[in-house]
């Protein structure tokens, strides 16, 4: 009998369990708002009706008659799409430029670049409310699509930097050597090579830009408001409307997750692509 | 065309010179071969000439016109490298065809040149295959085709075959060869190998820490190394070199004595030793021989078919014509 290395009880029965256990306390939120979004405001706080209740489409009708549903999706999907568009486009040429020609101060710069994303949201609050409404641009969709671009351009870069130094360099080289332009080495090698790691950054990209709250509340009252305003919006203070939240936040996250969903493959792939390697 | 000049060019990597002014001439259509101990700058020095890395200052002339500042495409000439460096999510034939693409030349014509390299590289099978499906020196054989396809004004390579075995080893040098011999374009080659550099070679330049130390053609190198160091480095197995009373005879500080050049007798000889470890090759054998007073150990090469074992004792003889001899410098007196 030839020895052969046997899985540990943990790996074979334990480790399954943990990701089960790990899954569905992840999943029981989603799936307990998506259940609350078919009671009624006064169901959804009776304990008598916690499993046993009287589905209704009530919540759903309400918010696109009286919300306008259609206007903050819409809204939604603009910014976070030209935001990832954008991130992207001034992202691959600059992860390119660091990481197939770095200089003394690349490592400085990535850093600094993070460092970004250190200071609190909120030291920035007045500032940028004063400086967007005296320019003119508060509530604007192009204010948001900068925005969620900017604070979402670091972590892009930060992604794209780990997968193009994946590229040997070599290939650049030849590249350069037969004759591509900087741009044609970015379409012809650059993009082709690297395409999981670019379409799961753009995924990570668009998911953030998607349920990103902060700013979009703050920054819009109507013209430019998302799905995060929506939900904001049903925050009633003078009462817990848990149906009507709940229903408003299932069709804010919705698009999302289904996405999220049909990509998982990808996402995976992507962010662990390093690893593998 | 492919005429090579480097003048007074150097290099420097932060504050470490790696090429200190060194100047060189590659004639068109030579085969230069560029040797020496890893780190000595010869991966540096051709991927200057490619234009991928900057100069710190000098020039380099391609056919007699400045092209220090030239981009990479811009100055006629193909790399092969030791990764194959082949875009991996092309097919052979886009592979190939890549460079002329770029060069926006005709799709009818690029299929053709691409046939044509492909048929002389005996791709003709593999040319809707992605290099991830082929063997090494099929590979390098992809990486030499879209080398050729651009009819550049000289080739570079970079240790092209030190990825491939032994025997396959062989075969792609005959083929650069030819290939040589076919085109007669400019090439300039570095490698470890001395056998490649041997018997590739016009002209063989031996560097040691970005310093050029001999340059001339594997005969003369192998006939009259200009110092202990080329001396030492070309032929296989390695010179003998003999310092002290024995070399003072010869008026010498050093001498050196290649293993080939050695007469071996199991009963008498100018030289008295023993026999460490006999390496039977076949054809020949290699005996190095211990406890001469001369040296730690020398080297000799012998008929295959003598038989001595470890232990034995031995005596050698140096032909006095084939002696090199150094001045406290190191340098061929
Ligand atoms: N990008 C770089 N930054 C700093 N030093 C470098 C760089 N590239 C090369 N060097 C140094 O320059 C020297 C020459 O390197 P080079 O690669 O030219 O050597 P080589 O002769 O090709 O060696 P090998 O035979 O091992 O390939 C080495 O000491 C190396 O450490
Ligand atoms: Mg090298």
């Amino acid at each position: 009998m030839a020895i052969v290395a046997k899985p540990s009880k943990f790996a074979k029965y334990g480790r399954p369990t943990l990701a089960w256990v790990v899954g569905l306390l992840f999943f029981f939120p989603i799936f307990w708002m998506v259940v609350t979004s078919f009671k009624t405001d006064a169901d959804a706080v009776k304990p008598e009706h916690l499993i046993w209740f009287t589905p209704t489409l009530e919540n759903y009708l309400n918010m696109t008659e009286n919300y306008d549903y259609w206007r903050f999706a819409g809204n939604s999907v603009i910014t976070a799409v030209f935001a990832t568009v954008f991130t992207l486009f001034v992202g691959i040429p600059c992860a390119y430029a660091m990481a197939f020609n770095p200089s003394r101060a690349t490592k400085d710069v990535l850093m600094w670049m993070l460092s970004t994303k250190m200071l609190p949201a909120a030291a920035v609050l007045y500032p940028m409310t004063f400086i967007t409404k005296s320019a003119g641009l508060f509530d604007t969709h192009f204010l948001i699509i900068m925005v969620l671009s900017l604070i979402n351009m670091p972590i892009v870069i930060w992604m794209l930097f780990t997968y193009f130094k994946e590229i040997p360099k070599d290939i650049i080289e030849a590249g350069q050597m037969d004759g591509v332009s900087t741009w044609g080495e970015i379409k012809e090698i650059l993009i082709p090579l690297a395409w999981g790691g670019i379409a799961s950054t753009a995924l990570l990209c668009f998911i953030f830009c998607w349920n990103e709250a902060y700013w979009t509340v703050r920054l819009t009252t109507t013209d430019a408001a998302t799905l995060s305003k929506l939900i904001e919006g049903n925050r009633a203070p003078e009462g817990l409307f848990f149906g009507r939240l709940s229903a408003v936040s299932a069709a804010a996250v919705g698009p999302i997750v289904v996405l999220g969903w049909f990509c998982q493959k990808q996402l995976v792939q992507g962010l662990t692509f390093g690893a593998v390697k | 065309m492919g005429r090579i000049q480097l003048k007074s060019v150097t290099k420097s990597f932060g504050d470490i010179q790696v090429i200190p002014p060194l100047d060189l001439t590659i004639e068109d259509g030579e085969f230069a071969v560029f040797v020496g101990p890893s780190g000595c700058g010869k991966s540096t020095l051709l991927r200057m000439i490619a234009g991928l890395e900057d100069l710190t200052s000098g020039d380099i002339e391609i056919d007699g016109e400045i092209a220090t500042e030239v981009p990479p495409a811009q100055r006629g000439l193909a790399m092969v490298f030791q990764s194959y460096a082949l875009y991996p999510h092309m097919t052979v034939r886009k592979n190939i065809g890549f460079p002329l693409r770029m060069a926006k030349m005709a799709q009818a014509e690029i299929d053709q040149r691409v046939e044509t390299a492909a048929k002389s590289l005996n791709l003709m099978d593999y040319l809707d295959r992605k290099p991830a499906d082929l063997s090494g020196g099929q590979r390098q054989r992809v990486a030499i085709g879209r080398a050729i396809v651009r009819e550049p004004a000289a080739f570079l390579f970079d240790e092209p075959l030190s990825n491939l075995d032994a025997a396959l080893r062989v075969g792609m040098r005959l083929e650069i060869g030819e290939l040589h011999e076919r085109l007669k374009t400019t090439m300039i080659y570095v490698t470890h190998d001395q056998v490649e550099a041997m018997t590739m070679a016009n002209k063989i330049v031996v560097l040691r820490a970005g310093v050029i130390e001999q340059v001339g053609s594997p005969l003369e190198l192998y006939h009259k190394p200009r110092n202990e160091f080329v001396a030492g480095f070309i032929g296989s197995p390695k010179m003998n070199l003999v310092k002290g009373s024995e070399a003072e005879k010869h008026e010498a500080a050093t001498i050196g004595i290649r293993p080939e050049h050695t007469d071996v007798s199991m009963t008498d000889g100018a030289w008295k030793g023993r026999v460490g470890v006999a390496e039977h090759l076949g054809s020949d054998t290699f005996i190095h021989v211990h406890d001469t007073g001369l040296a730690d150990m020398l080297t000799v090469r012998v008929n295959g078919d003598i038989s001595v074992k470890h232990g034995d004792t031995i005596y050698l003889t140096p032909q006095a014509d084939q002696i090199h001899k150094f001045d406290a410098q190191g340098m061929r007196i």
